[in-house]
């Protein structure tokens, strides 16, 4: 870790009561949705990670609550370092500010994440599917679907081989 | 108001907020290019709002090739995952299993040996040339020089012959594993890749002359599609599409992977940010390739190809017959996989097209509990719209060869 790196994420700890954690030398922070606005600024404007490289999610369906993860990646390219900031979103409530006020290009990033795993962002400026179609019914990144949707079946009877489809309404 | 009768397709209504008012009082045109049009690089959907010849709004639509791709590496051990890899960027197999493979290591914390270090960058450097060459094929095509898409294609049967060499396949190698390489290097690989080495300086320069001067070729794209190291870095561009507006940004030289931080290349970085600077410096690139693949090959080191950790690296066939332990790993390998402790990694790596990177979470299992790919076609791909405003319909395609997208990289 870089000096760079080491004071801000001293700073966004104390400022926000982030709990940090490193795993083979990478670190990230877990902040409250609602902070992340506002620590994503800071960061961008006063310790220049200027670059949002990637957001995702992860569902922990079943094993940890609040169910999904919502992970932002920053660099700073001057310094040369890479921050991740964590942050929770619950089942019920699946739903957080979006960040595209800050970085520009997490609108498909936040798009992705709203098609595949059904998190809403709110003050997104154009939230639709973007790798699905749009009459899609659900979110496929999340772990209470199957990864094999269908089984092979030998027969024209359509109705039969819809029924099979477990989660695919036609 | 349907622009398509299709139920799927995109109606006027979803996108309001997109288009500019004109369009919703007919004065400007909606145009719809793809997803089945040549010079889309794949099934890329691009809705144009125009105003006579120019472009006004540029609407990327895309998701027409995705496989879910990891959805299902999600069901897969380690192992299985890696031969998904090499379909998500069909053009940079070599650089998707070595971003995967570097993931598994570091999430498993394994050490590569030297040699198989070396290998991997030189299959990687010839990749990049393979892939420069077949952005350098279209871009050219598109712009209507039909000779010098038959030349690349030519010089990249070469490159395509070496991999098959090594690994026994042209296009999906697989061949970089966690751990090292799946078989070491054959005793004519030297030899191809040294005539590689020595008859493609005189290709390029070839190439140059049919381009670079070329007054056709320079009215299409000088000037075209310009924009600022500042603008594209906000918008998150990578690769030489981001080194053509003059940002020395290259994730070999910050921060090197598989031993790149002892060979000696440059970082060509272009001027003006437009369509030719992002020619000039892919051009540059695979001469930079030349020099790195030479270096790595004048002192590939000798040694074990791939690591000796039995706990993840598979044994050699000959031990199968004669010792017990290592039928046991080889069982257990090829079954239930090896087990990566719990947590997070982010790998990048310098694709052809930018900053490649995988992020895989493990839940301690013999499965990757999570893997997402951040690919540099998706990144780049965003700022499209920025990209062709006010340009020429005409120059859309040359615009969209430009950033060099690869349709399964973006819908993976």
């Amino acid at each position: 870790m870089n000096q760079h790196l080491e004071k801000a994420v001293k700073n966004i700890q104390k400022e926000y009561q982030a709990e940090s954690r490193s795993f083979r030398d990478q670190i990230s922070l877990s902040l409250d949705p609602d902070q992340i606005v506002e620590a994503c600024r800071t960061l961008r404007d006063d310790f220049g990670f200027g670059i949002l490289v990637d957001e995702t999610a992860v569902d922990y369906w079943g094993r940890k609550e609040p169910r999904f993860e919502i992970i932002y990646q920053l660099h700073c390219r001057e310094q040369n370092s890479r921050l991740f900031l964590r942050t929770a979103v619950s089942e019920e409530q699946p739903r957080l500010p979006s960040i595209t006020a800050v970085y520009p290009n997490a609108n498909w990033y936040e798009r992705e994440i709203w098609d595949l795993f059904g998190i809403q962002f709110e003050g997104h400026p154009d939230l639709r599917r973007l790798l699905l179609p749009k009459d899609w019914e659900g979110h496929p990144l999340r772990k209470d679907q199957p990864i094999k949707v269908e089984e092979t079946s030998f027969s024209f009877n359509y109705k039969d081989i819809d029924s099979r489809k477990p989660r695919v309404k036609r | 108001m349907a622009i398509h009768s299709n139920v799927t397709s995109v109606t006027l209504d979803e996108i309001k907020h997109l288009v500019s008012d004109r369009a919703l009082s007919g004065e400007t045109m909606l145009l719809n290019m793809g997803p089945q049009h040549p010079s889309t690089h794949g099934v890329l959907r691009l809705l144009l709002e125009l105003d006579g010849e120019t472009i006004i709004n540029c609407i990327p639509d895309v998701g027409f090739l995705h496989t879910g791709i990891e959805k299902s590496m999600e069901g897969k051990t380690y192992q299985q995952v890696e031969v998904m890899t090499d379909r998500i960027d069909y053009l940079n197999t070599v650089g998707n299993n070595l971003a995967y493979c570097l993931a598994v290591e570091k999430l498993v914390d394994l050490d590569v040996p030297l040699r198989a270090q070396a290998i991997r960058v030189i299959l990687a450097e010839l990749q990049r040339i393979a892939s420069h060459l077949i952005w350098l094929a279209t871009q050219a095509l598109d712009l209507a020089a039909q000779s010098v898409f038959l030349y690349c294609f030519r010089e990249r049967e070469q490159i395509l012959d070496i991999f098959e060499l090594v690994s026994g396949q042209r296009m999906m190698t697989t061949y970089i594993r966690p751990g090292g390489v799946w078989r070491d290097l054959p005793e004519e690989f030297e030899s191809a890749v040294r005539d590689f080495l020595k008859s493609f300086p005189k290709r390029i320069t070839m190439y140059e002359k049919l381009l670079t001067k070329n007054p056709l070729f320079i009215d299409r794209t000088k000037g075209i599609a310009a924009i600022s190291g500042e603008e594209a870095t906000r918008w998150g561009m990578t690769g030489p599409s981001l080194r053509g507006s003059g940002v020395d940004y290259d994730l070999r030289k910050v921060s090197p992977y598989s031993g790149y931080e002892q060979y000696d290349f440059d970082v060509p970085l272009g001027e003006n940010g437009d369509v030719f600077s992002r020619y000039v410096i892919r051009v540059q690139e695979m001469r930079e390739s030349l020099r790195i693949i030479e270096q790595a090959l004048d002192k590939l080191p000798g040694g074990p190809f791939r690591s000796e950790n039995r706990k993840f690296v598979p044994p050699p066939r000959s031990e199968l017959g004669t010792s017990m332990e290592a039928l046991i790993h080889h069982f257990k390998l090829w079954t239930e996989g090896f087990e990566a402790p719990a947590g997070a990694v982010y790998v990048p790596v310098s694709s052809p097209r930018g900053e490649l990177g995988v992020y895989l979470e493990s839940d301690g299992s013999p499965k990757p509990y999570r893997v997402h790919w951040r690919t540099p076609s998706y990144a780049n791909l965003q700022a499209m719209p920025i990209l062709s405003k006010g340009h020429f319909v005409a120059d859309l395609v040359a615009i969209i060869g430009s950033i060099d997208i690869v349709l399964g990289d973006i819908d993976r």
